[in-house]
């Protein structure tokens, strides 16, 4: 009889064990082989333009092997991923991009994020502009969690084929010229609406909105949604309103294609020369570009921005305290970071350099984009980029910015009107910043 | 008894004086076996399901933000500003919504197609397989799909409509459009898999019923009404039951319906934001609230089974209002 019943419980006892093992395998992640390589893994969003700057990393460092994550994705995707490794302690890589507006509530748990001053980046300081410098510092000054990458100088992209058609001068700097104030550029989309040409004058009024209250914000308080005390002061800061009846005024005069800001309907929109005009921070151009895609190369052009210069976006290289290798990490992160890294970047995909070293480098300042008709990319963006005034963001910044875009965007679709639509947006504003 | 099969040991055999180590091996096998063999999908359902179950409990207990590190025990506070909170509701009113406007019809769709899935077809088992293949493709997929369609200005439906003559649609900014829309998704999924469900019901119906009934002089339609669907009640209730969870925890389809900036809001003004999204709202981004997050985690809990209960409750006193004609389930065997 044992026979039997052994060999019945012998199953038994292996079953368990294998439910067990598979049960607990999961934990393990097998990164690095046993011959002393180091993988580094660094999490991005959209197009970072580093691919060439890894190999010439990994080809000077050969116990480093570097794999990126994320790339072209979504920042609203992205965003809550990121925010779940922290919060898990484990899944983040070993350098993550933070886009500015995350940074601030990164900032009030800076236990997440590896002090980069412990790591002697304190003599880097003047390798970025000051305020870059400073935003990536907690409230204290005592620690550092992230370096820059980029800054969003804003310009103001068009379609010269639609502006032809509309009987619109196309050259960049006669259209520049057509609109040094946002009410210049309302006249002129009235002119080009009347024109017919079957597009809209631009993609939507949210966008064009982010622009105007981060440029008035930018040139005024230097602040918009909080004070610099962390207030929500949505109601009673003067540039926020100011922003929002020109964004009121846009959409009165029919402007707007309406198309949800990044949305398959948007990228339709670009496809099919929909609109003539896109609010254009530097890292815009490669989102024009990819949406847009080959066929409309040429097509396209910068000018200025109406108003006075501003700044949207930008990102920040930091490395989680739950890296293992964060002694390698800091170093790549540096490297990335580096006036030289930031000129590669630029080159392959346009972002911005947020160091003045790049800024100034021939490579950057003289540089032409062939897709823009060959638009002086580095003279346009770069020469407003050093004297960019920043704007601070509070806690929520996220939370409440997406309470107001929200409210343009239901007066834009005709749901609410506009003083409906501002007192949705004070009243959800302060209802997210208290959550 | 060298073979001992999984009849308990008799009690009253030979004089137990001295057990043998096999012996007590047996008896152990015999008692405890059974529930080690078990053990592996309660020990997972242990690991994955309660744990997780009663951990959020607990964090819906605190005021947790998800990135900090010290959250405070507040009690009840999370459920008291929840109960209170309007975009709350309103997430439970599209909820509902969506759930009534695409099970209604799914499930009736699902019962006609087993119907006529049930008949003498040629290629039977291929047009039944058929009804199957939109469940194996991947959500995501049909949802970016169809957001497509129900584009406002490039979208196919309004195209269609256009040309019939009817003004545009706004899909994703209209509360009722949209839900229309989703519901769509949810059924072009999930009514071929409920019609299979029905038909493997309806085969075990036993087709002598049917045949008495057409001697009685019963149409397909009245045989159909009083017997196929009183039998089917027990599978009836199962599908209700499922598509209840399924509803309610609806996800994907709305997240994905609404792309583009905030897509987690379900359109500028909430329009078809589900309580699953509300959730990961708070819970996630923006909001990070990871304690309020499971509140609302919770309190879908409590409505999915209140909706559960009183969906089993409607469709008993249909089966019983049909059961007690005559012809009807009384002849049945089982």
């Amino acid at each position: 009889m044992g026979a039997t019943s052994r060999r019945r419980l012998a199953a038994v006892a292996f079953l368990a064990a294998t439910t067990l093992l598979a049960t607990t395998a999961c934990g393990g992640d097998g990164e690095d082989a046993g011959d002393g390589t180091v993988t580094l893994t660094v999490d991005v969003f959209g197009q970072f333009g580093y691919e060439e700057l890894y190999k010439e990393y990994m080809a000077a460092n050969p116990g480093v092997k570097i794999v990126e994550r994320g790339t072209g994705g979504n920042l609203d995707e992205y965003s809550p991923k990121l925010t779940q490794w922290l919060a898990a302690g484990k899944g983040a890589g070993d350098v993550v991009a933070i886009e500015e507006g995350l940074l601030v509530e990164y900032k009030a748990n800076p236990g997440n994020f590896v002090n980069l001053l412990d790591h002697g980046a304190a003599e880097l300081k003047g390798n970025f502009l000051d305020w870059k410098w400073n935003a990536g510092l907690t409230a204290d000054g005592k620690q550092l969690i992230g370096l820059g990458t980029d800054v969003g100088g804003m310009a103001m992209c068009y379609r010269k084929d639609l502006f032809a058609k509309a009987g619109l001068p196309t050259e960049r700097d006669a259209v520049s010229a057509l609109w040094p104030t946002w009410q210049d550029y309302i006249r002129v989309g009235e002119k080009f609406t009347a024109a017919k040409t079957g597009a809209s004058f631009l993609d939507a009024a949210t966008n064009t909105f982010n622009t105007i209250v981060l440029q008035t914000a930018g040139n005024s308080s230097g602040y918009h949604y909080y004070d610099t005390g962390d207030n929500l002061v949505v109601d009673t800061n003067p540039a926020v309103k100011q922003a929002w009846d020109t964004t009121m005024d846009i959409i009165d005069s029919g402007l707007s294609g309406k198309y949800g800001a990044w949305s398959e309907e948007w990228v339709s929109a670009f496809k099919q020369a929909k609109f003539a005009t896109i609010a254009c921070p530097a890292w815009m151009t490669g989102v024009i570009e990819g949406n847009a895609g080959p066929a409309a190369k040429g097509k396209w052009d910068i000018a200025r921005v109406p108003g006075n210069g501003g700044n949207w976006g930008g990102s920040y290289l930091a490395v989680p305290k739950q890296s293992k290798h964060q002694d390698e990490a800091v170093k790549l992160a540096k490297y990335l970071t580096s006036a030289k890294g930031q000129i590669g970047a630029f080159k392959a995909k346009g972002p911005l350099p947020s160091s003045p070293q790049a800024l100034d480098d021939p490579a950057v300042a003289g540089a032409t984009n062939a897709y823009f008709s060959g638009a002086p990319v580095g003279q346009i963006f770069a020469a407003g980029a050093k004297s960019l005034k920043p704007v601070y963001m509070g806690p929520k910044n996220q939370a409440v910015r997406t309470e107001v875009e929200n409210a343009v965007r239901t007066v834009e679709l005709g749901q609410r009107s506009p003083d409906q639509g501002w007192t949705d947006a004070v009243t959800n504003a302060k209802k997210a910043a208290a959550k | 008894m060298s073979v001992q099969l999984d009849a308990r040991p008799p009690v009253a055999a030979a004089p137990p004086v001295r057990p043998t180590r096999s012996y007590r091996l047996s008896r152990f096998d015999a008692r405890w076996s059974p529930y080690l063999y078990i053990a592996p999908f309660f020990l997972l359902f242990a690991v994955f399901g309660a744990y997780p179950l009663a951990y959020t409990l607990w964090v819906s207990l605190h005021e947790w933000d998800l990135l900090g590190t010290d959250p405070t025990f507040i009690g009840a506070e999370n459920y008291t500003r929840l109960l209170a909170d309007v975009d709350f509701w309103h997430a439970v009113v599209n909820t509902l919504g969506i759930f009534v406007i695409s099970t209604v019809p799914q499930l009736l769709a699902a019962l006609w197609l087993a119907n006529l899935l049930n008949r003498q077809l040629r290629a039977r088992t291929g047009w039944r397989m058929a009804v199957l293949v939109p469940n194996v493709t991947s959500t995501a997929a049909v949802a970016i799909v169809f957001g497509v369609l129900f584009g406002r200005e490039f979208g196919m439906v309004n195209w269609v409509l256009d040309l019939a003559g009817v003004d545009g649609i706004d899909w994703k900014a209209n509360r009722v459009a949209s839900w229309v829309a989703i519901s769509t998704m949810v059924d072009w999924r999930w009514t071929g898999y409920n019609a299979l469900i029905f038909l493997a019901a309806m085969q075990a119906i036993p087709r002598d019923l049917y045949e008495s009934a057409a001697i009685d002089g019963a149409s397909r339609a009245r045989q159909f009404w009083s017997i196929t669907v009183p039998l089917l009640r027990p599978t009836i209730i199962f599908a209700v039951i499922i598509s209840t969870i399924g509803g309610l925890q609806l996800f994907t389809e709305p997240r994905l319906f609404h792309a583009g900036t905030n897509a987690i809001r379900g359109g500028p003004s909430r329009e078809s934001q589900t309580v699953t999204m509300y959730m990961f709202e708070n819970a996630f981004a923006p909001y990070y609230n990871f304690g309020y997050g499971s509140a609302v985690a919770w309190l879908l809990f409590a409505l999915i089974a209140v909706v559960a209960v009183v969906n089993v409750l409607i469709i008993r006193r249909l089966g019983t209002g049909a059961g007690t004609r005559p012809g009807g389930r009384k002849g049945g065997r089982g």
